[in-house]
């Protein structure tokens, strides 16, 4: 900081604070002024963003063209044709999926963050970072990894034929289980850090409270822990269900394309099956059901936190009164 | 703690799994033998070989323009529109258009920007990939910006009109070096976005200029190769170093 220098002694008035405003009310002299700053990034956002995103919801209402391409007439078929058994079971498949990974997350995911809450601040940065590195290496490679562990040739089945568990390899690799490990792993930290910050801002004199007055540690966690950490256990499930339900490339690599998700049916129909309409239709629905569900998401959570702040701070009301 | 047992299993279970799979590949990765599951001795013949693969490099080589021209473009747009949301707007609308690409499906902006690019008959290429990734990361430039700018006292710039500097003068002279731990952090987010990015590159990127990730999307499609663990190996160690960099770079930015 370099600090302006004070040669003169100031001889002008001394600014009132009052004056302040003052200043502030300058700024919006210019729309003008906003422009350079506002003016590009908006143009940029609006052009590689928004004109796709509209474009994309213009095709959806528009015919394919007999050798691919989009033909423009006004059709509400591709949404009609979600409704075909075929397409609902992709839906229903990703669904499934999605809850069922969300679910394993939210399992192994709480006692890691709660564990992780309990240790020394130096283990716990640890702890965070070891969680957070497997997220920023690359994802093909994690995806590879699995591959290369669920091989019919590979370390698990070489243990399990080494303990005499099986006598034959188990095939895993190219199962619908196989594409829930692949998503589960890639996703389990976006499920942990919510959990964590959640589970590491809460009062643990409340929890104290409720031993001294002769709670088993379990029911501590059922009427104490748990409940206070509804916000986190919400965002950390909607962050993991949202990227599992749109993810192509772990069911076609893990998966070996057998498990057909919406992602996939999306993809293939831009560069195989060469139907936009439908392919944007497709992908116009599930993105306004994925924004619908972060919306509620956030609703709810603050709806949450606003009230358990209330009760929270009543209870300890309680606690130091008594 | 009696109950302790009940989280200290699944808490080690954790870091089994995050880390079986990166062991396994670090491992597989120095096996001297083109069966790749079976150990037959310790070799870096596969990193030998990983540095005179042509598609690599060249994938390589396009990633780093890709991640270098959008992270400027991002770095640049994104840090003038923080600025500008704070100064000029009141409401969340214009933050909410500027932080949407964020929050929209990879899936929807790939092909959306690939619909846009064949409807006005411009041809993919390297171009197309870089402007696309941009558009993403100026979100997320803006979001660190935003958070630093919160963070200040806006009285300094104040100060400096009174004192007699023009806006630009303000601009280049106050605001932007207080921002610049927050300009840093977006840059580098947005530099390790777009090195890993797959989907939306996978939609924009022609044939003929594939960027690592499609480079390697192909590599693991055709099948296990000894040289996939040399270059995940490699890949794994540069994440390591830049998270564990940008750890220590946070810590410095905190205390200054």
């Amino acid at each position: 900081m370099t600090a302006p220098p004070t040669a003169a002694p100031d001889t002008r008035p001394p600014v009132p604070s009052v004056a302040r405003p003052h200043a502030v009310r300058r700024r919006p002299r210019g729309r003008l002024a906003a422009l350079p700053f506002l003016g590009p990034g908006s143009l940029y956002i609006a052009l590689l963003v928004f004109v796709p995103v509209l474009l994309i919801t213009a095709y959806s209402f528009f015919e394919r063209g007999r050798f691919g391409g989009v033909v423009f007439t006004f059709t509400l078929e591709n949404f009609a044709r979600l409704f075909d058994p075929l397409y609902l079971g992709v839906v229903a498949n990703s669904l499934g999926i999605a809850a069922v990974v969300t679910a394993l997350a939210l399992l192994i995911g709480y006692p890691t963050a709660l564990m992780i809450t309990r240790l020394s601040p130096k283990w716990r940065t640890i702890a965070l970072i070891a969680v957070l590195l497997p997220f920023w290496t690359n994802f093909l490679i994690r995806t590879y990894a699995w591959i290369l562990l669920l091989n019919n040739a590979g370390w698990i089945n070489q243990a399990l034929q080494a303990l005499g568990i099986t006598q034959e390899p188990i095939s895993m690799l190219y199962t619908p289980q196989a594409v829930v490990v692949g998503l589960l792993y890639m996703y389990l930290p976006l499920m942990i850090l919510p959990l964590y910050s959640s589970l590491s801002s809460q009062d643990a004199q409340l929890g104290e409270a409720a031993t001294n007055l002769g709670a088993s540690p379990f029911r501590v966690f059922r009427t104490i822990t748990v409940p206070l950490s509804i916000p986190g256990i919400l965002t950390g499930c909607v962050f993991v269900f949202v990227p599992a339900m749109s993810n192509f490339v772990i069911p076609e690599l893990i998966g070996g394309g057998k498990t057909v998700l919406i992602g996939n049916l999306i993809r293939d129909q831009f560069l195989k099956a060469r139907d936009w309409p439908f392919g944007a239709a497709l992908a116009l629905v599930l993105t306004i059901s994925l924004l619908l569900l972060l919306l509620l998401q956030a609703r709810l959570s603050k709806r949450l936190t606003d009230g358990k702040r209330e009760k929270a701070g009543a209870a300890k009301g309680v606690v130091t009164d008594a | 703690m009696r109950r302790s047992r009940f989280i200290r299993i699944p808490f080690w279970l954790t870091f089994v799994f995050l880390y079986l799979p990166i062991v396994v590949v670090v491992i597989l990765s120095f096996n001297d033998s083109s069966n790749l599951f079976v150990w037959r001795g310790f070799t870096l013949d596969w990193y030998g070989e990983l540095f005179r693969d042509q598609a690599i490099l060249e994938g390589l080589v396009n990633t780093l323009i890709v991640a270098t021209g959008s992270t400027a473009i991002a770095t640049v747009l994104g840090t003038l529109l923080a600025v500008g949301i704070q100064r000029y707007t009141k409401g969340g609308l214009v933050r909410a258009f500027a932080l949407t690409p964020a929050l929209l499906p990879d899936l929807l902006l790939g092909i959306g920007i690939l619909s846009v690019f064949s409807l006005l008959g411009f041809s993919l290429g390297l171009y197309s990939v870089l402007l696309s990734h941009a558009a993403f990361s100026i979100a997320f430039v803006t979001a660190i910006v935003l958070a630093r700018l919160a963070h200040l006292d806006p009285s300094l710039e104040e100060a400096s009109r009174d004192l007699g500097a023009g806006p630009v003068r303000t601009f280049a002279r106050v605001t932007l070096p207080q921002l610049a731990p927050g300009i840093v952090a977006g840059a580098l987010l947005s530099f390790t976005l777009s090195i890993d990015e797959f989907v939306i590159a996978f939609f924009t990127a022609a044939p003929t200029t594939p960027t690592l990730p499609i480079v390697i999307y192909s590599m693991v499609r055709f099948g296990v190769t000894p040289e996939i663990n040399a270059l995940a190996t490699v890949l794994l160690f540069v994440s390591v170093i830049a998270v564990l960099g940008a750890q220590r770079l946070t810590k410095v930015t905190e205390a200054l």
